[in-house]
């Protein structure tokens, strides 16, 4: 890494946590933004020819606070009273369980169920990731323009609709982490449908997940949730480089090379999977389950050797605690490799309400095209296809398709 | 005397942006001109900052919130609450409790405090 790159992540992974101490101070995301990206340009102009000081989150929020003093003493619409309760905070960094506290305030109030999932998205990855409006903006496939408009409307609510910048009560906690899961879980599954595509920023957006599940793990370390997804993202990611061909083609499982995968991000995943079942072992957490399964798969020399009653297992697990169609369709292709093509389609036919869900077409294709129900497989197949699917994806059940003859 | 509520629809605007103050002169001298009449009445923060709230599976359900004002056509306005909370959190919770929430709707929208 050159030194100015360092001196960016660190600059980066810094103003985060100096940002969520200035929306404390001030009480105005807007604000603390404004005062943080200030002190960061700073930064990012002196750190290299000057090296970086000796604490350097101490130096960013001194400065952050000093700016957001002089912001608020130049508008002219702030009381005197709030300027002057500014100026009364001393700018002295705040000891690491503040900064901490911050944080998780700030992560809490960007992932706040009175907004929409669209904004939760996107100020994750702006306030929380820290990616310019730009950058975001490309990551999610919208204008600029949109994403200006998207951000400044949902800083709007939080701050006229006085959404409480504050961590939730233990009893209000595991919902609430679960909606902030299931937001950095959506910007992940946002890359992932990328792929290893020409859209990089667009792709990058699992890296993006990861970070913010790191930033879970850290503030929450003992919450299953935030260890299985961590975990859960982990093991997903780690076959990336084996998902797709030279030519951009859409690659199986069960004909990926192993040797492709990402040997030290499934190990750090299947040693999180542990820690989190060891967490709740008598009702493990869902993102765990999910994580656990992946770590069969990831675990397996190859796809022939993959411990089917150990993933058919977890899949019953997970729906005694989440029972859904996709996860029943999940279990009974895990079934169908067990047991066979006719068992797996007997509990495919069972499962009601995925009509419109391609990929349940696209699995009872292959099921029967396996038991060479030739008629029924092509009928499957483009009935999935008229569904909507990824280019990557419609190619490929195309391809299986022609493989019917 | 009997009451009548006045509902106001115009322009989805933010009052409290300097740009209106022209246009508040004229809410104002509504305001002086109806004093007698007039037993409450508040603006409204613009639509961006509405949330909806629902509960699934009658009283005591499940308490679902979703960002926006309340955009069907199914349910009519039948009342309204003014609520003094110490957050939208608890706007949220109180307003779950509303019988209109468990079969019906309630959009919870801020009230502006020109006082500040």
């Amino acid at each position: 890494m050159e030194a100015g790159d360092a001196v960016a992540q660190l600059v980066r992974d810094e103003g985060t946590r100096v940002l969520a101490t200035l929306v404390r101070v001030t009480g105005s995301i807007g604000l603390a933004e404004d005062a943080t990206q200030d002190a960061v340009v700073r930064a990012l102009e002196t750190w290299p020819r000057d090296g970086i000081p000796r604490n350097p989150r101490g130096w960013l929020t001194v400065t952050a606070k000093r700016r957001a003093i002089d912001l608020i003493r130049r508008e002219s619409r702030r009381s005197e009273k709030e300027a002057e309760a500014m100026s009364s905070f001393e700018p002295v960094p705040d000891p690491p369980e503040v900064v901490r506290d911050d944080l998780l305030r700030l992560v809490f109030t960007c992932c706040h169920p009175t907004l929409s999932t669209e904004a939760q998205v996107a100020l994750s990855l702006r306030t929380l990731g820290g990616l310019s409006t730009a950058e975001v903006a490309r990551g999610l496939l919208i204008s600029e323009a949109t994403m200006t408009r998207r951000l400044s409307r949902a800083k709007q609510k939080i701050a006229q609709a006085k959404i409480p910048y504050r961590v939730p009560s233990d009893d209000e906690l595991p919902d609430r982490l679960a909606g902030v899961a299931a937001t950095v879980y959506l910007v992940f599954n946002e890359g992932y449908a990328a792929g290893t595509g020409p859209d990089l920023v667009r792709a990058a957006l699992t890296a993006e997940a990861i970070r913010l599940a790191r930033l879970l793990v850290e503030l929450m370390p003992d919450e299953p949730t935030a260890i299985g997804l961590l975990a859960l993202l982990l093991l997903q990611n780690s076959r990336s480089a084996a998902r797709v061909d030279a030519t951009e083609r859409l690659v199986l499982l069960a004909d990926q090379d192993r040797s492709l995968w990402d040997a030290r991000a499934i190990q750090e995943g299947v040693t999180l999977v542990g820690t989190g079942l060891r967490r709740t072992p008598d009702q493990p957490n869902v993102y765990v389950v999910q994580a656990a399964i992946a770590a069969c798969h990831a675990l397996a020399p190859s796809y022939d050797a993959t411990d089917w009653d150990a993933i058919i297992s977890w899949y019953d697990v997970l729906l005694r605690r989440h029972d859904t169609g996709v996860i029943r369709l999940n279990r009974a292709a895990a079934v169908a490799e067990r047991d066979g093509p006719a068992a797996g389609l007997a509990l495919v036919d069972r499962i009601d309400g995925l009509a419109a869900y391609p990929w349940w077409h696209a699995t009872r294709a292959e099921l029967l095209h396996r038991l060479d129900r030739t008629t029924d497989a092509r009928a499957s197949y483009e009935e999935a296809l008229g569904l909507g699917l990824s280019e990557p994806q419609a190619d490929h059940l195309r391809r299986r398709l022609a493989a019917l003859g | 005397m009997p009451k009548y509520l006045a509902l106001t629809f115009t322009a989805d605007v933010d009052w409290t942006d300097p740009q209106y103050a022209d246009q508040m002169k004229d809410w104002m001298e509504f305001g002086e001109a109806a004093e007698s009449v007039i037993r409450g009445g508040d603006a409204l923060y613009p639509t961006a900052t509405a949330t909806t709230v629902r509960v699934t599976g009658g009283k005591s359900g499940d308490v679902v919130t979703s960002d926006g004002p309340y955009a069907e056509t199914k349910e009519a306005l039948t009342g309204y609450y003014v609520l003094e909370c110490a957050d939208l959190d608890e706007a949220v919770k109180v307003a779950s409790m509303i019988p209109a929430a468990w079969d019906g709707a309630v959009e919870v929208r801020p009230v502006i405090d020109f006082g500040s």
